[in-house]
């Protein structure tokens, strides 16, 4: 039953819903570790977006509107941490924990503020982004049921992995993002201000961020509630790492999770017990980074034995 | 006392004040009386016993995560997995106090050591991972969280829970394995005591011990500790058991302490309290309970104000998150320290010369 269930096409469809949000992360994770700084505030930016997605396409009353303030905003909070991290060269991981601290109070905080709701926008009318259908595909079978009739920002989020791999990959830009990643005090002997360059790529990092925080609730639902990130920025660096940190690996293990996310969905109709098939995305987070990492350690061994 | 630690403790006084002016304005928004909500915030801890007590008994669970987590940030590990020790700590002292036909007065006892050794076990998770497979502590650090709520959810579900209980709740602990309330009139447990020994034991640890100094050399240079014949493996990984060990003695303590039955089913937040506290200790043990007793008055200062007015006590998580992006900002104020250390050095200078 279970077997069926997953080769079905709906399960399929629902993998690349429940990826979109962790694929947009992932791809931050990836621009920000490129340029050598860990974005553990993922989770914090993903949380702002999803309440300020919410409340920017209420107040535009437009969902494309909605999303493009909030990619300011998550582009405004990848700067704030720039500023700790690079001005006040304060330590990355607890400037981010601090970050996801404050976005975990200041959304309650704010929600309640604007509209008096307590840890559920439900009288906010926000204008969700609308899935759309796409002509000729909808029409070939399975593949069809697969692909089309996605969310918008699900057909976005796969267009931003080649974009993000062009622009890493075959931009001056995204050059110098990777060449200070690799070797700060090499990049800026060619003189390149590697301080800029990594305020331009957590910048980025918050925009991208932003988009998959706007879709958890402008997309896969359509309010806002307290903490609805459950995790997702944590699991997308671990994907990000997993991936070796491109946009092409980190899209194939975001993947992976989106699956293991709708596959938890599906059991839930059988007789597991639903506590343990929540725990299913993070089980596999761990057991994919530990065999990833064992991989990369033995090879590196090997190099170093041959050296 | 030299003008570096002058300056550290103004700093994080400043730190301190901004994040509580910063919290002002936001009451002064948010509220409609808010010269009593802010009255309340700060004086609503002090107005009776009971409210007084609650700081102190919100202080217990503080400080042993933040001894736990100032054990592993000594050894630079960033493992946040205390968080889910203390959740298991919390299960586990449970289902003995249950299960378990142990003699009196032992029990709780018993409860709470087995709920340290389960709890170091989960720290022990990413920590082992690390030495064996090399995957970064802080991921897998976090989704153990993750991965333990769920299974004590399993465990409160199907193997704890009290069906007759209106809500999802385990059977009640009987009273005797419930750790005694010593003050009248409040909830303050035996447990403060236990807290109190395991902050001090936890600095002698660190700072008397071969193996708190191998830990402390271990975080501030690895290369350096290995070369100097320092075993790091061995003593990151014993950093983190220890570390995870206080975690869920704290986990086992509070449900022995405070509650009744386990009811705990969604992330608590302790592992995130423990990283404010650290860094307003300065990973030293022996300041923690001030730094505890410091976010445990805020939080009930918060928690009379809510009651009293509309501000909902989160205020409190925002102005934490502050508190640390002050703190931890180096630059932060370096002018002044740079003006204070040139300052005194011109003193100390002209003061030889004067001896001359």
């Amino acid at each position: 039953m279970i077997v069926d269930a997953i080769l079905s096409p709906e399960f399929l469809n629902a993998t690349l819903r429940a990826t979109t949000p962790i694929l947009f992360a992932t791809l931050a994770a990836a621009v920000a570790a490129k340029c050598g700084i860990i974005n553990m505030a993922l989770e914090g930016i993903m949380l702002f977006s999803a309440l300020f997605g919410v409340l920017f396409s209420a107040m535009f009353q437009s969902g494309i509107l909605g999303l493009l303030a909030t990619m300011v905003m998550g582009g405004l909070i990848g700067l704030l941490l720039a500023f700790f991290v690079l001005k006040l060269k304060t330590d990355e991981i607890l400037a981010a924990i601090a970050i996801n601290l404050i976005a975990n109070g200041a959304t309650i905080l704010i929600l309640l503020m604007l509209s008096g709701d307590r840890g559920v926008s439900s009288s906010v009318k926000s204008v969700p982004l609308p899935r759309i259908s796409i002509p000729v595909i909808e029409n070939i079978p399975y593949l069809g049921a697969v692909i089309s009739n996605q969310n918008v920002l699900t057909y976005v989020s796969l267009i931003m992995v080649v974009v993000v791999h062009i622009f890493l990959y075959k931009m001056p830009l995204g050059l110098r993002i990777r060449a200070v990643g690799e070797n700060k005090n090499a990049a800026e002997s060619v003189g390149i201000s590697s301080k800029k360059i990594q305020y331009i790529a957590l910048v980025i990092s918050g925009v991208l961020a932003s988009m998959g925080g706007f879709f958890l609730s402008g997309g896969y639902m359509t309010y806002f509630t307290t903490g609805m990130t459950a995790g997702r920025g944590f699991i997308a660096l671990a994907a990000s790492f997993m991936g070796g940190n491109t946009p092409v690996g980190g899209f194939s293990v975001s993947l992976l999770f989106g699956a293991s996310s709708a596959l938890s969905n599906i059991l839930q109709l059988g007789n597991w017990p639903y506590e343990i098939i929540q725990m299913l995305p993070y089980i596999t987070t761990i057991i994919g980074l530990a065999i990833y990492s064992y991989v990369r350690m033995k090879k590196r061994q090997k190099l170093s034995d041959r050296g | 006392m030299n003008s570096s630690n002058k300056f550290d403790i103004l700093r994080m006084v400043l730190a301190v004040g901004i994040a509580l002016l910063i919290s002002f304005l936001i009451i002064l928004i948010a509220s409609d009386e808010p010269l009593r909500a802010i009255l309340e915030l700060l004086t609503g801890p002090l107005k009776s016993t009971r409210s007084f007590g609650n700081v102190i008994e919100k202080m217990i669970p503080l400080i042993f995560t933040g001894v736990g987590i100032s054990i592993m940030f000594s050894a630079n590990q960033i493992n946040l997995a205390g968080e889910g020790s203390f959740h298991l700590g919390g299960l586990v002292a449970t289902y003995i106090a249950l299960n378990a036909a142990i003699p009196m007065g032992l029990s709780p006892w018993v409860c709470v050591l087995v709920a340290g050794f389960l709890g170091s076990l989960v720290t022990a998770v990413p920590a082992v991972m690390k030495i064996k497979t090399d995957s970064d502590v802080l991921v897998s650090s976090l989704m153990m969280n993750y991965i333990i709520v769920f299974f004590a959810n399993y465990v409160l579900n199907y193997i704890l829970r009290d069906p007759k209980a209106g809500a999802v709740v385990s059977f009640a602990i009987p009273a005797h394995i419930q750790l005694n309330s010593i003050i009248p009139g409040t909830r303050i447990h035996l447990g403060l005591f236990i807290a109190l020994a395991v902050a001090f034991f936890g600095y002698v640890l660190l700072y008397k011990t071969k193996i708190g100094y191998e830990i402390r050399i271990t975080g501030e240079n690895m290369d350096f500790a290995k070369y100097s014949g320092i075993n790091v493996l061995k003593v990151t990984l014993i950093s983190q058991l220890i570390g995870g060990f206080i975690f869920g003695v704290g986990g086992g303590v509070e449900i022995l302490g405070m509650y009744s039955r386990f009811s705990w089913t969604s992330s608590l937040g302790y592992g995130w309290d423990a990283i404010i506290i650290t860094t307003l200790a300065k990973k030293n043990p022996l300041y923690v309970p001030f730094a505890a007793f410091f976010l445990a008055y805020l939080r009930t200062g918060a928690s009379k104000m809510s009651i009293a007015t509309n501000v909902p006590t989160e205020i409190i998580t925002v102005a934490q998150g502050i508190i640390i992006l002050l703190v931890v900002a180096e630059q932060f104020l370096s002018k002044y320290k740079h003006k204070m250390i040139a300052k005194e050095a011109r003193l100390s200078l002209s003061n030889a010369k004067e001896a001359e």
